[in-house]
This record gives structure tokens, sequence and C-alpha cells, in this order.
């Protein structure tokens, strides 16, 4: 089985606004398996916390997505979900969306660097 | 109290012997954990720092990208539904690796295109060099998300193996040497105790030796003043004229 979806290669999974999905789709990520899923979700201002948290459940228990991108602003809104998640595959990545720039000190796993060890803004000076 | 807080063993020697040998495996134990998390920690360091410095390089990427789009958009007008409906099969995947770190396996992403680009025809009509610049920034942009999805994922990895491991150098540095050493000490005073022991009875047996000899001494003078010979007893083999012969 993981012999067999190394050789397959395995997808990127977009959770965001329509703009960031389609950059992305147009970047050659988009994929509509046999079952008619795809591996984005287009979140609109309508969609509800609840459904952004099923899909990103769902794209975490598909076996070949290897990494989440979500908008940050989305991660936001599920972000008691992405606190607790802290298995390494698949990689769940925050990036800026259009309209909101990147703020690091959001980030779950920058933040759990922090807790652990130095700060993100320490490394920055440093740089 | 003490049954935990060390070994259960038999106060003896080889008990001891045993227990110096452990004592010196946990130590070596110990040391070499030391070594691998510092190993690890160190790793973890510079993966950190990589990882801030691909965060801040994304925000340019997507920042450029997310113009790209726009400028598009200006160009051809809404194009988003076309997109999104166009979905067949995905042309970017990633394949994934192991990278091997003291011991600890961390997974490495790497991205490869194939198949044929689903959207060749997108922008044919207008804004054909638009769509081609979405496409090559956004291109640009998964390849550098994928690397950064690679460091997270050691990230993630190595602060847990990181924790594991410092728990047990802080369980055999707190825990299992102090009870060995704790084992070491009972056995020592236990043998010093027996040997205080063994001590005291020879002493004791001495002791008694002596009153026994002093009796001795004093049945023989009382018998020297009652005028038996007790110096120079009778030899039994010399002949004397005491025993008859005897005759068949």
């Amino acid at each position: 089985m993981a012999m067999h979806s190394a050789i397959k290669g395995k997808l990127i999974a977009v959770i965001g606004d329509e703009d960031s999905c389609v950059g992305f789709l147009l970047g050659g990520i988009g994929e509509v398996n046999k079952a008619r899923q795809t591996n984005f979700m287009v979140v609109t201002k309508n969609t509800t916390v609840h459904e952004i948290e099923e899909q990103f459940k769902s794209f975490v228990h598909r076996d070949d997505i290897a990494i989440i991108l979500i908008n940050q602003n989305v991660a936001e809104m599920i972000r008691y979900v992405l606190d607790n998640y802290n298995q390494p595959i698949p990689a769940v990545l925050e990036i800026p969306s259009k309209d909101c720039p990147y703020d690091s000190s959001k980030d779950s796993i920058l933040r759990r660097a922090k807790g652990s060890m130095f700060t993100a803004e320490d490394l920055r000076t440093e740089a | 109290m003490s049954e935990k807080e060390r070994i259960q063993v038999f106060p003896s020697r080889m008990a001891q012997t045993i227990m110096k040998a452990r004592l010196k495996g946990a130590e070596k134990g110990h040391s070499l954990l030391k070594k691998k998390a510092d190993a690890l920690t160190l790793r973890f360091r510079a993966i950190l720092k990589k990882i801030i410095e691909t965060k801040v390089l994304m925000g340019e990427v997507m920042k450029e990208a997310a113009f790209s789009a726009a400028q598009a958009k200006f160009v051809i007008g809404d194009f988003n539904h076309v997109v999104l409906q166009n979905v067949t099969k995905a042309q970017t995947k990633v394949r994934s690796r192991k990278d091997n770190v003291a011991g600890v396996l961390l997974p490495v992403f790497e991205h490869y295109v194939d198949g044929s680009d689903s959207y060749e025809l997108a922008g044919l009509a207008r804004g054909g060099q638009q769509v081609s610049k979405i496409k090559k920034n956004y291109a640009k942009a998964v390849e550098l998300l994928v690397e950064l999805a690679s460091l997270q994922t050691s990230f993630v990895t190595l602060d847990e193996v990181i924790k594991i491991t410092n728990r047990r150098v802080n369980a055999i540095e707190y825990v299992i040497i102090p009870r060995i050493t704790r084992t070491l000490a009972y056995i020592i005073t236990e043998l010093d105790e027996r040997e205080r022991e063994e001590f005291y009875r020879l002493k004791k047996i001495q002791g008694k030796k002596k009153v026994i000899r002093a009796d001795a001494e004093k049945v023989r003078i009382a018998l020297k003043e009652k005028g038996v010979d007790v110096d120079n007893p009778a030899n039994i083999l010399e002949a004397t004229n005491q025993d008859q012969d005897l005759l068949f």
C-alpha cells in the first residue's frame, strides 16, 4: 500500500477562498477522483465552520493527500481543530489569503515552536 | 517505601557485581541518549530557522501570485467558474521519501509534474499571457509550499522524537540511576552489617573458649594440690609393671 501510493504520488489539498483555490488549480494541483471528490474546498462567506471542519477531517483521513494548504483566515475559524492536530502526514500549511496578510504569530506550528523554544521574532532578528 | 526506591535483590557480592554492571550500563545509555538528543536538537533548530525563513519568503511569493491573479481577472473578467469546473487530474503531485537523522525517519516531500496541463486552452481567447503568468507564479508557490511542508513535517516529527528522547534521558538520570545507586548502597550496608556480626560472633566464641580454658586450669590446679601428678602424665606406651601380662 505504502509502496503503491509512493509510486502514484500524493496530492496537495486546498481549503481557501475562491481566488486562492483558482490560483492553485491553475498551478496544476486540482484533481477529482472517481467518487467525484475534489481535493479543494472553496470557502465563501456562507460556508459554516462545521462544513470547514468536516472537510478538513475528510482531507486528513484520505490517504492520497500529503499536504493540506489552508488560508490563514479559514484556519483561524477552525483553530481548535488545528491546535489538536499533531500528525506529521498530511502536513497542514497555513498560507496567506488575498485579503489577509500572513501573520506568523497565529500559525499553529510556529506557536508550538514558541512554546517549546525561542520565538519567531528572535530568529528573524538573528537572520 | 524503601522497597519502591530500590531493586529487590538479595544482598550478596554477586548481586553487588551485577548492580555495578547495571549502573555502568545505565550511565553509558544516558550519555548516548543525551548525545542523540543533542544531535536532534541541533537539527531541530536548523529546521525551525529554515521554516521561518521560508514562511517569510512564502508571504512574498503568495502576494505576487495573488497580484497576478488580480491582473488576469482585470483582463479576462471572471474566469473562476471555468477553472473550478474543469478540474480533472492533478498535474503537480508530491512523492515522499525518508531521510534518516540519528535513527529518526523524517519524511521529505518532492514535487513532480506529470500528465498534461488541463488548462492548456484557458485564456486562449484573451489574456493568455496573464493566465500563463498566474500558472507560473502559482507553480512557484506550490514548489515553495511543498518544501515548507517537508520542513514542517520534519519539525513535527523531530519535536515528538526529541520529547521522547528527553523523557528517556530524564528517566535514566532521575529514576533508574538513583535506584541502582540506592540498591548498591543497600547491598554495601547489608554486607558491612554481616561482617560486623561475623566479627562479633568470633569475639564471643573467643571469650567462651577463654572461660573454658580457665576452668580447665582451675581443675588442674585443684588436682595438683590433691597430690595428683598432672604435669607428667604416665606414658601408656611405656611398659610399666602396673599391667599384668596376659596369658592365654
